[in-house]
């Protein structure tokens, strides 16, 4: 590969080394999820003391709605995927770097515009009537008109126009991911030779290259219908004084059928990868094969097929046909078989392992733990008939904050304690590590573990204060509860954050295996960070990656690119 | 002031915790920076599991023991039954499995933290078992799915002829309920027909229901509005004033068109059928039903979606503007058994609005009374049909 000489620019800003694009991802990662999660502490902190009327309920709403949105596209989407996809998958897979190194930059730039527009909706000149603040979701008729709530002025152009630019960032790499693992993998890497986070990634990208284009055609419908007087989801409105709206006819339905095709394969978006790096974080560290390989890569397909055909879960109470919600009802509650196969199996590969429990595998492990809490209350959500009393109360924020949140944040915590080393040739301080994680594991299980309590007494999410119901009022005890693990949650993260920029420049050196793992990305040499990851030529694969422990050999680990011994069978 | 202060507490405690990690972290280097993991430290992490689990059960234990009277107690509708049993084969079922799996994944960490001694097992896969633990989960799913499709079945069924009729508006940010009447026939009602004016409110007609009466008396209301801007017109001679009176002008000469065009539409029975109807916006009342008969809510919204939540009957529906949606429930308890039940004089059934919809969202409300039948039939008669409002 031709080395150009490389300045600062080309190096740090508009780089085309997929290792570089990744911290940038990273780190513009890490940076959104801040402020989700500050505004997630303010909300928190009012709704712990609805009187103090720290925020007005306009704000409350752009609040929850900005959270929401930052927090599932913006850090569970680009920053995980965008983050350990770049990183990983040419190093795993054995190429010198993506397809197309200048499409990845371009999707990082995307992403960084996207990131740069949705902030703008908190410049008050900017985003007059506040951000956008019809919930993540932005239903309509209540996004596609300002009279409505003032956050659909510029606020929701903001926020349509930063969705427009994610989409385009995101396609631009899924397209990338794709055909990389398809086409570059190294000499021997077959398919069946995959590590398990490549098969996570590889599905990803392939549900958002065929999902996000539906979201993308439901946001310009909206904005057809925002400024251009057409009516695809607007029918029979009133507008308080001025008589009926211009347009007509549409059915604000068809936007939730859209917006879900996308919506549900989002959340598997957010959780696939997350699963794909636990699974090699487990492996590793239990020093033991991953149980039943064959079928977690099956499990992986399963849910990703599964994935486009469950989306009607979130509409059981729109007024669909009760017929439709019946089939809705079959295909979520499939999910729960993949599913538990996954969980059976994390739980076989740590049974007679030798756990080393660095602060990856604990998130990790944390991960298997609130995927079991969260994804059990699926099978209520999933059920039409239990869905009715639920539907959007703190139920679903429970169930939805442990399986898909916490599942994910820490997938992709673990993952970036455990590939820091392979990142920046540094190690971040274990001490540290063990700290955050432990404070971090019991604040997220304070925070939404009590929320299912206030779903079952009937409590609405996106309430500004709960004092419209006499019978909430005795509620306010679990939302302090909830309110003081989440805000302490919040801080303790400050703890990772210094960690993680201190180790960046004064963190021990790393060796160039840490974890004495298997896979292919710790054969390229982590004290240059090399365009081109191998000096030489590229490592041949003559395994799986799952040989830990193996009995006859000398080391607990052998990687891919050892030839077999003689007479040695493969696994 | 007490947010400020909070705020600066806040920022106190973020530079002490910042202070606290460099101190670890710098002494950490001093002590030669051995920051491998040990069997010391796989040790300590493995016991902390093993604490952490024994502490998940024990949360889930207060838990369950502090708020689980807070939580929603016995269905006051017939399908809430149903509904109320599978939720708790449902929640039986996530609870074993839950309780069972949590348990052994700590317990596994525990047990088998790392240690420079011990070797793995190279295990990698077990086809029998594999087959076991997919067959299990598909077979208690299989029940699941056949047991919650029977319950949606029955709670989404056809409602029976007699049931009774009334309508939940829900504009932004209150609620209007509408009795059918002595007919049991809710008259037609459209946005376009919605009339509202201040300075003749007595022709005013919030939900655009389509009657003689009101249709009459609105295009009555309008024609004198613009007869009056007509000749405001004739005179004025500002340009300014001239062009917002025309424009008002053309409006309301729009407007009245549409409501002819209505009553037009409409033969005679059909706007009949409006005229003893019954409102009762939530301002002003709540929504009475009577027990054990079966009630048909029909949904409308005039702007955004709204949904109309009834927790302690298990209903809930959504109502979306253009799109007509219902649910039929049977009351069985009257507000007053419910209060003794829970020994609460005090308490209420509510129908909230469940569907984010505005800035004060959280204020739509309406309070929702069961009693018996005859005290039902009672207070109805002491409500006005829509004919004789004015």
């Amino acid at each position: 590969m031709a080395h150009h000489k490389e300045n600062f620019v080309s190096k740090y800003i508009f780089s085309m080394d997929h290792k570089m694009i990744s911290k940038q991802f990273l780190i513009t990662g890490m940076f959104m999820g801040a402020i989700a999660m500050i505004l997630s502490a303010v909300f928190r902190a009012h709704l712990e003391n609805p009187e103090s009327g720290i925020i007005t309920p306009d704000e409350y709403l752009a609040l929850v709605t900005i959270h929401g949105t930052i927090m599932v596209f913006f850090v569970l989407t680009g920053g995980l995927s965008g983050t350990f996809a770049n990183l990983l998958i040419p190093l795993q897979i054995g190429a010198r770097d993506m397809a197309s190194g200048f499409l990845n930059m371009l999707s990082y730039w995307f992403f960084f515009l996207s990131c740069v527009v949705m902030l703008l909706s908190f410049v008050p000149f900017i985003a007059e009537g506040g951000a956008a603040s019809s919930g993540w979701t932005i239903y309509p008729p209540l996004s596609a008109n300002p009279d409505f709530i003032s956050g659909s002025g510029m606020g929701m152009t903001l926020w349509l126009i930063s969705m427009t630019l994610f989409i385009i960032s995101s396609l631009l790499g899924g397209l990338n991911y794709v055909v990389t693992i398809l086409n570059l993998r190294t000499k021997g890497m077959s398919m069946s030779r995959l590590p398990l986070t490549m098969w996570a990634l590889f599905v990803t990208a392939i549900l958002g290259v065929l999902s996000f284009p539906v979201l993308l055609s439901a946001a310009l419908l909206l904005v057809f219908d925002r400024s251009m007087g057409t009516s695809f989801y607007l029918s029979d409105l009133y507008v308080a004084g001025q008589g009926l709206l211009d347009n007509d006819g549409g059915s604000p339905v068809l936007f939730q059928h859209l917006f879900w095709f996308l919506g549900h394969p989002e959340v598997y978006i957010v959780l696939l990868p997350a699963l794909g790096i636990t699974s090699e974080i487990i492996a590793t560290n239990s020093r033991k094969p991953i149980f039943g390989y064959k079928a977690m890569v099956a499990s992986i397909l399963a849910i990703g097929f599964l994935s486009f055909i469950v989306w009607g879960h979130h509409m059981f109470i729109t007024g669909m046909n009760p017929f439709l919600g019946s089939v809705f009802v079959f295909t979520t509650l499939l999910i729960a078989i993949p599913s538990g196969i996954k969980v059976f199996n994390y739980i076989t590969t740590i049974w007679r392992g030798n756990l080393q429990l660095t602060p990856a595998m604990l998130f990790s492990l944390a991960l298997v733990s609130t995927f079991i809490t969260g994804g059990l209350t699926g099978l209520i959500l999933g059920d039409s008939a239990l869905d009715i009393n639920v539907h959007d109360t703190y139920f679903v924020v429970a169930h939805f904050h442990i399986v898909m949140g916490l599942s994910a944040i820490f997938g992709m915590l673990a993952g970036v304690y455990h590939w820091f080393p392979r990142m920046f040739g540094r190690l971040m301080n274990n001490k540290l590590g063990y700290v955050h994680f432990w404070l971090t594991f019991i604040c997220a299980y304070g925070t939404f573990f009590p929320m299912h309590f206030l779903g079952m007494a009937g409590l609405p999410r996106r309430y500004y204060d709960n004092s419209a119901y006499e019978g909430f009022n005795q509620l306010l005890e679990i939302n302090e509860v909830v309110s003081f693990f989440a805000i302490t949650g919040a801080f303790v993260q400050l703890i990772f954050f210094f960690n993680f920029f201190y180790s960046i420049y004064r963190g021990r050196k790393s060796s160039q295996n840490p974890w004495k793992s298997n896979t292919l990305e710790w054969t390229a040499p982590i004290d240059k960070q090399l365009h081109g990851n191998w000096p030489g030529e590229i490592p041949s694969v003559y395994r799986w990656p799952y040989d830990y422990s193996k009995p006859g050999k000398k080391q607990d680990f052998v990687p891919q690119n050892v030839p077999l011994s003689k007479g040695e069978e493969e696994h | 002031m007490d947010f400020i202060l909070k705020g600066i507490i806040f920022l106190l405690v973020a530079i002490i915790i910042f202070q606290m990690v460099r101190t670890i972290e710098l002494s950490s280097k001093l002590s030669g920076g051995k920051d491998e993991i040990t069997d010391k430290s796989n040790n300590i992490n493995g016991w902390i599991s093993l604490l952490f689990g024994v502490g998940y059960m024990v949360f889930f234990y207060l838990q369950v023991k502090w708020w689980n009277n807070l939580t929603l107690q016995k269905p006051a509708a017939e399908h809430g039954v149903p509904i109320d049993k599978l939720w708790d084969t449902t929640m039986g079922l996530i609870l074993i499995v839950c309780l069972l799996l949590q348990p052994i994944l700590f317990f596994f960490i525990w047990k088998y933290r790392g240690n420079k001694k011990r070797t793995a097992s190279f295990i990698t896969h077990n086809n029998k078992l594999e087959i076991f633990w997919t067959a299990i989960p598909t077979a208690v799913l299989s029940v699941l799915i056949f047991f919650g499709l029977s319950v949606w079945a029955d709670v989404t069924k056809k409602p029976s002829d007699e049931a009774l009729v009334i309508e939940l508006y829900a504009r932004q940010f209150d609620w209007t309920a509408r009795y059918a009447g002595s007919d049991n026939i809710l008259g037609a009602a459209h946005v376009g027909a919605i009339h509202e004016d201040i300075d003749n409110p007595s022709a005013n007609n919030p939900l655009g229901v389509m009657t003689t009466s009101t249709l009459l008396k609105q295009i009555e209301s309008i024609e004198n509005t613009i007869i009056k801007d007509s000749i405001a017109l004739e005179k004025e001679h500002n340009i300014v004033n001239k062009n917002l009176i025309e424009s008002r002008l053309k409006d309301n000469i729009e407007r009245r068109n549409r409501y002819q065009a209505n009553f037009y539409s409409l033969d005679s029975i059909a706007l009949s059928y409006g005229e003893d109807d019954i409102l009762i916006p939530s301002g002003a009342g709540k929504l009475v039903l009577p027990v054990n008969k079966e009630v048909l809510l029909k949904f409308r919204s005039q702007d955004v979606i709204h949904s109309a939540y009834l927790p302690h009957f298990r209903v809930q529906m959504n109502c979306v503007p253009g799109l007509s949606t219902q649910f039929a429930f049977t009351p069985t308890i009257t507000t007053k058994d419910y209060q003794v039940y829970l020994n609460d004089t005090t308490f209420a059934y509510i129908l909230l609005c469940n569907k984010i919809c505005g800035n004060s969202h959280y204020n739509m409300y309406m309070e929702v009374e069961v009693v018996e039948e005859d005290a039902y039939e009672d207070w109805l008669s002491n409500q006005i049909e829509l004919k004789n409002q004015n």
